[in-house]
């Protein structure tokens, strides 16, 4: 706990009030294949007393928190003053990059989550009610979306709906638009990336409502029908409770699991269209740029996210747990 | 009978007495990171061959997301990084490369003066290669519609309207329009032919919300019109496919790649022979191509020791040999900036880019950050989602949100 979780996040928060040192710049004549010119550089002796008596970096506190690639204060307040209504300011403040980043999360977690768990429970239910000897094969192919790794899937969805794909065509085709394309508009591609949230993780909660059925009191079951309960007041009255915390559980993966969206992102190359939290920890870090102390920020806000998210559930079984006591 | 035999024995055994003459020997571990098109392939076996330690190459697209890590332990993992004058930067900033003035003393007779690489008056890199992108384009397509091979950009907008009009492609425009670095390096060549600059004299201070911006932006936008409706998502290796399935007809081009373009399978005679190449276009007027000259080059890296760096320069040096482009396959592939190399026909359109005096990429400490924060603001306006003017200071302020948190500004 304390190696694993504990320090790594303290590293974390250190480097988020920190940022590298000022550079001295200096103008040096550079040669190339193309001539020589003179250009700015940065002096390494110069910085180099700096960084080592400081290896750190500059302190700067909250700064990186407060500027334009993350909580954007000044930003917020002017889109604040000068917007005339809640979908004006909204939309305004879609266009800074962390807010535009945390808009496309919630929606996935709060669209992926609901359905999920939805689906889930159908599919379990239905899993359930056929024959004893199709189950092992029909769960199996059930599974499958969860064996695939998440980069891979939706890189080979991302061919498939490609607009001379296999899906884009036949959705061409259905809506009888030949311009139809799926990766050109930024609504499609939202529901392009919930719809494979969704696939990919329904197996999750399936699998584990599957196996929570197969514990419902059949005692219950019987003296329902004998008192004339059709198979939804079944369902409703008695498989959900009996199912209660299995769904606690499977809704805290899931939020968590949702609100790091990141592969579909890539693997669908949507930066262009959706963001999340865990894509812009990426593509500072990754590059040629590195902005070590952006990324930390944007991961400390997002562990907060999480907090956040969190706590309702949390609270609710913390409770539980104590009135069970 | 036996005669023959015996003398084919001999004689390959001499051959193979020569051959292993000539082979390079080092004395300690070589690491090379690098791009993954097909000229550096070629650098990189041509490191392997080298006997007496180990050589490993790691040649990949995501090779500037690692060079930097891998060169910064003790010692470092990599200890040669194949890079460009775009990321050379990182490796200067981060002080993780070594000066080569005396292994090029030492070991470096084969070299040309312009391949030297100087930085503040020290060797930081060789080049072996230069890169543009320019105009690939279909010669059959056009003479059947009796249109000219496009100079400008405005010539090339109103070929895609014939063609579109003709029917003969929908979308006959490609680019390397994907949201991120390919996005941004299409507009800092736009951005260039309309005689923009960058950043105010030799500051830091950002300078892209100007009158070339706007322009650039817009003719980005035109072309985009005539362009596959998913291209916000093509890099240049899905651009190239678009072409070689004969669905583009015109686009702009890295030379690297405009070269071996046809040679994958599966690709039909007529995009095979109607495929040509030409030099970059102007555009608004200009006479600066709007495209950015490229080298590519090696390093040593700093945090080896003085006998690996030995090792490593002269398996490099080796990779170059002028020898290898005596082959007319790797001869083909790029511009070799090596002595006694003459163009190919493949290698036309980054002459002619070099002749129309085509500004080279910018090595400066903070181009990097500035190409991040185009690449990123760009897609809102390529979508329609707001005005040139205000992308254009949202790219100015998200370049100094991160140059300031970079200790730049």
């Amino acid at each position: 706990m304390l190696i694993f979780i504990f320090l790594p996040i303290i590293s974390v928060v250190l480097q988020s009030v920190h940022t590298p040192h000022e550079n001295v710049l200096i103008t040096v004549e550079n040669c190339d294949p193309f001539g020589c010119k003179k250009v700015t550089s940065i002096d390494h002796e110069a910085t180099k007393n700096l960084k080592q008596s400081e290896p750190l970096g500059k302190f700067v506190g909250l700064d990186i928190y407060f500027d334009r690639g993350h909580l954007a204060i000044e930003n917020f307040k002017l889109i604040w003053n000068n917007s005339e209504n809640i979908f004006s300011f909204i939309q305004s403040l879609s266009n800074l990059p962390f807010y535009k980043a945390v808009f496309f999360t919630l929606t996935f977690t709060f669209t992926v989550t609901p359905i999920m768990l939805l689906l889930g429970l159908l599919i379990a239910l239905g899993v359930n009610s056929i024959s004893k000897k199709l189950r092992g094969i029909v769960i199996f192919f059930s599974l499958l979306p969860m064996i695939v790794t998440p980069l891979i899937g939706s890189i080979i969805l991302f061919w498939m709906i490609d607009s001379r794909g296999i899906i884009g065509n036949l959705i061409q085709w259905l809506f009888n638009d030949p311009n139809l394309s799926l990766k050109a508009s930024t609504t499609l591609t939202w529901i392009m990336l919930i719809v494979y949230g969704v696939w990919h993780a329904i197996p999750f909660s399936f699998i584990v409502f599957y196996a929570g059925l197969q514990t419902v009191p059949k005692d219950q079951l019987e003296s329902a029908k004998i008192d004339g309960a059709n198979t939804f007041e079944e369902v409703i009255y008695i498989i959900i409770p009996h199912l209660m915390p299995l769904i606690t559980f499977v809704t805290l993966m899931q939020l968590m699991d949702n609100f790091r969206v990141f592969e579909p992102i890539v693997g669908f190359s949507a930066e262009a269209h959706a963001t999340s939290l865990s894509w812009i920890i990426f593509n500072d870090l990754g590059g040629e740029t590195r902005q070590l102390s952006a990324a930390a920020t944007s991961s400390i806000l997002t562990i907060i996210g999480v907090i956040i998210l969190l706590s309702p559930v949390l609270l609710r079984t913390w409770k539980d747990f104590k009135f069970k006591k | 009978m036996n005669l023959i035999k015996y003398t084919f024995l001999i004689t390959s055994f001499l051959f193979f007495l020569i051959k292993n003459s000539f082979a390079c020997e080092i004395k300690a571990r070589v690491s090379v990171v690098g791009n993954e098109f097909p000229a550096i392939q070629t650098v990189g076996a041509g490191a392997k061959k080298c006997k007496g330690a180990e050589v490993k190459t790691n040649l990949t697209a995501d090779h500037q997301k690692i060079n930097v890590a891998g060169m910064s332990s003790e010692p470092a993992e990599y200890t040669s990084a194949i890079v460009a004058n775009t990321s050379i930067v990182a490796l200067l900033n981060n002080d993780l490369i070594r000066p080569l003035d005396d292994l090029v003393k030492k070991h470096g007779s084969k070299l040309k003066k312009n391949q030297l690489i100087t930085i503040n008056g020290n060797v930081m890199a060789v080049a072996f290669m230069a890169n543009a992108q320019h105009l690939v384009y279909r010669k059959d397509i056009l003479e059947k519609l009796n249109i000219s091979v496009p100079k400008t950009y405005e010539e090339m907008l109103s070929a895609a309207k014939k063609i579109r009009t003709s029917g003969l492609a929908k979308n006959p425009v490609g680019g390397a329009y994907k949201a991120g670095w390919n996005l941004a390096q299409e507009f800092n060549n736009m951005f260039i032919g309309y005689g923009g600059k960058h950043f105010k004299g030799n500051t830091p201070e950002p300078n892209v919300n100007s009158d070339a911006g706007i322009k650039a932006l817009n003719m980005m936008k035109s072309l985009s019109e005539y362009m596959n409706p998913d291209f916000l998502t093509h890099d240049s290796n899905a651009t190239n496919a678009e072409f070689r399935a004969g669905n583009v007809i015109l686009m702009n081009m890295w030379g690297s790649r405009a070269a071996t373009l046809t040679d994958a399978d599966g690709v039909s005679d007529a995009v095979k022979k109607g495929m040509d190449i030409a030099g970059p276009m102007t555009v608004g007027g200009g006479n600066i191509p709007a495209s950015t000259l490229f080298w590519d080059g090696w390093t040593v890296a700093k945090k080896i020791s003085d006998t690996e760096a030995e090792a490593t320069f002269i398996a490099m040096m080796n990779a170059i040999d002028p020898s290898i482009i005596k082959d007319d396959k790797v001869r083909k592939q790029a511009v070799w900036l090596l002595d006694g190399y003459t163009p190919t026909d493949a290698a036309r359109g980054v002459f002619a880019a070099a002749k129309m005096n085509t500004t080279p990429y910018p090595m400066l400490p903070y181009a990097g950050l500035m190409h991040s924060a185009i690449g990123a603001e760009i897609a809102d306006f390529m979508q329609g989602k707001e005005n040139a003017k205000k992308t254009l200071s949202d790219i100015e302020d998200a370049y100094r949100a991160a140059a300031k948190e970079k200790g730049f500004l």
